[in-house]
């Protein structure tokens, strides 16, 4: 069973659609007992970075996720949920992350080499750094969706897939079982859908 | 580089798919949620859903409806029609929408834009505008379906609206909705070189060439939104998307 963590940010429905479409079996919770009996975590997110941050600190589940994704059970966030992963954020401040990945997300803006629209909103070419078993059903050059302003950066050992906006967006990342993806494989059409069924399993 | 994206609209009334001309002469199509699982298989790259009654008469989205297109489809949503508060954005995000489309609750209270953005992110809020010429060539943007002037004027409005948090602009050219005569060049220009967000072309695309023109005249202008040519099949998204990259435009096949 897989757990999507609930923390009173929106998106949960179409994952858990997706996830339902794959006939994996899949609940939407924030009871500990639940996450700990779930084969694998995924963690959604979608907003402002501090917003987020606070609900999921509301819920008390912060020092049991970081627990279970250092004991090995795979974990994959998801846009803002994977952006939680890192160290830190500057999205309208400077805020902490759960440190599981190293690394910062940053406004894409700042970086751009020229001037391009911000959010970086579409389907845009992945391109694969390294092989990885999240990778199994899809092919380098495969298009996914991604919405977003800020990006992850300074993460270089621990990206798996990167697209290209102007600058070099980290796309996914990978370490031990802990995953992110920038993209939302739930809105990725049939690639997307590949990418969580090869997650499932990891 | 991201692709240009091709979105089929589907306006809803009373459970049914409608298309008109001019926002007038409303007629039903079909099923939203079989005609939706289609154009995704077709390969979509966004659906956008709009209660073209709700800012109207003050109905309600069909979350139900949403719920089910949302349960079998895996491309962005965007969900528009009698958003008004940010209570609103909380019953379609949680219904499945990635996006919500304001249109007249934004004319109405424009804080709208930056207390959704604020709480969901810039990238969440779509500003959707109606657009007529006035007789003198001003492009002033309309209320409530069409049906109502407003005082705004449509590139100060999506200036406005960007700088307010709106993270994609969608202009709807009432003088060539429905008319299939190709896309409002003149008023799309005005308005994607005013932003720097993304801006969807609608209203007026007859053909595929339609498209070509739009992205080869206009490269600021990243998407191509329109209804009856697709819900009647006259153009297939396949053929759409192919020709489109063939004339040396990216496009997801």
């Amino acid at each position: 069973m897989i757990a999507i963590i609930n923390y009173g940010v929106g998106n949960l429905f179409s994952l858990k659609s997706s996830l339902a479409c794959l006939g994996l079996d899949a609940t939407v919770t924030a009871d500990p007992l639940v996450i700990e009996a779930a084969d694998r975590i995924i963690l959604p997110g979608v907003g402002a970075f501090a917003d987020a941050k606070a609900k999921l600190e509301a819920t008390g589940l912060i020092p049991l996720l970081k627990a279970e994704a250092e004991s090995g059970k795979p974990l994959l966030g998801i846009c803002l949920g994977m952006q939680m992963l890192f160290d830190r954020s500057l999205e309208y401040g400077i805020h902490e992350g759960l440190g599981l990945i190293h690394g910062t997300v940053a406004p894409i803006t700042a970086d751009l080499e020229t001037p391009l629209k911000v959010p970086h909103m579409g389907w845009n070419a992945l391109h694969f750094t390294r092989p990885d078993p999240l990778f199994r059903y899809i092919k380098e050059g495969d298009h996914v969706y991604y919405v977003h302003s800020y990006y992850a950066k300074d993460c270089a050992a621990d990206t798996i897939a990167t697209s290209e906006y102007g600058v070099t967006v980290t796309g996914a990342v990978g370490k031990g079982k802990i995953y992110g993806t920038q993209f939302h494989p739930e809105k990725s059409g049939k690639v997307g859908l590949a990418i969580l069924s090869a997650f499932a399993e990891l | 580089m991201t692709t240009k994206r091709i979105i089929p609209c589907l306006d809803i009334r009373d459970s049914k798919v409608v298309k008109g001309t001019n926002f007038e002469g409303i007629r039903e199509v079909c099923d939203p949620v079989e005609l939706a699982a289609m154009y995704s298989d077709a390969g979509a790259d966004e659906l956008v859903f709009y209660d073209i009654t709700a800012s109207f008469e003050g109905r309600k989205l069909f979350t139900d409806i949403l719920k089910q297109v949302a349960s079998r489809i895996f491309v962005p949503l965007t969900v528009g029609g009698g958003i008004n508060t940010v209570e609103d954005f909380d019953r379609v995000l949680n219904a499945g929408a990635d996006k919500v489309s304001v249109n007249s609750g934004a004319l109405r209270d424009p804080e709208l834009i930056g207390l959704a953005a604020k709480k969901y992110g810039d990238q969440c809020v779509v500003l959707s505008m109606d657009v007529r010429r006035d007789p003198d060539g001003r492009f002033a943007v309309y209320s409530k379906g069409g049906r109502e002037r407003t005082f705004r004027e449509a590139v100060e409005w999506a200036r406005e609206g960007q700088e307010r948090g709106a993270g994609e602009i969608v202009v709807n050219s009432i003088d060539t909705d429905g008319v299939k005569g190709g896309f409002d060049l003149e008023m799309l220009r005005a308005i994607s070189d005013a932003v720097t967000i993304p801006v969807i072309a609608s209203g007026g695309a007859g053909c595929i060439e339609h498209f070509t023109t739009l992205f080869k005249t206009l490269p600021r202008v990243d998407a191509g939104l329109a209804a009856s040519i697709f819900h009647f099949g006259e153009v297939s998204i396949q053929d759409l998307k192919k020709q489109l990259r063939a004339s040396g435009i990216e496009m997801r096949l």
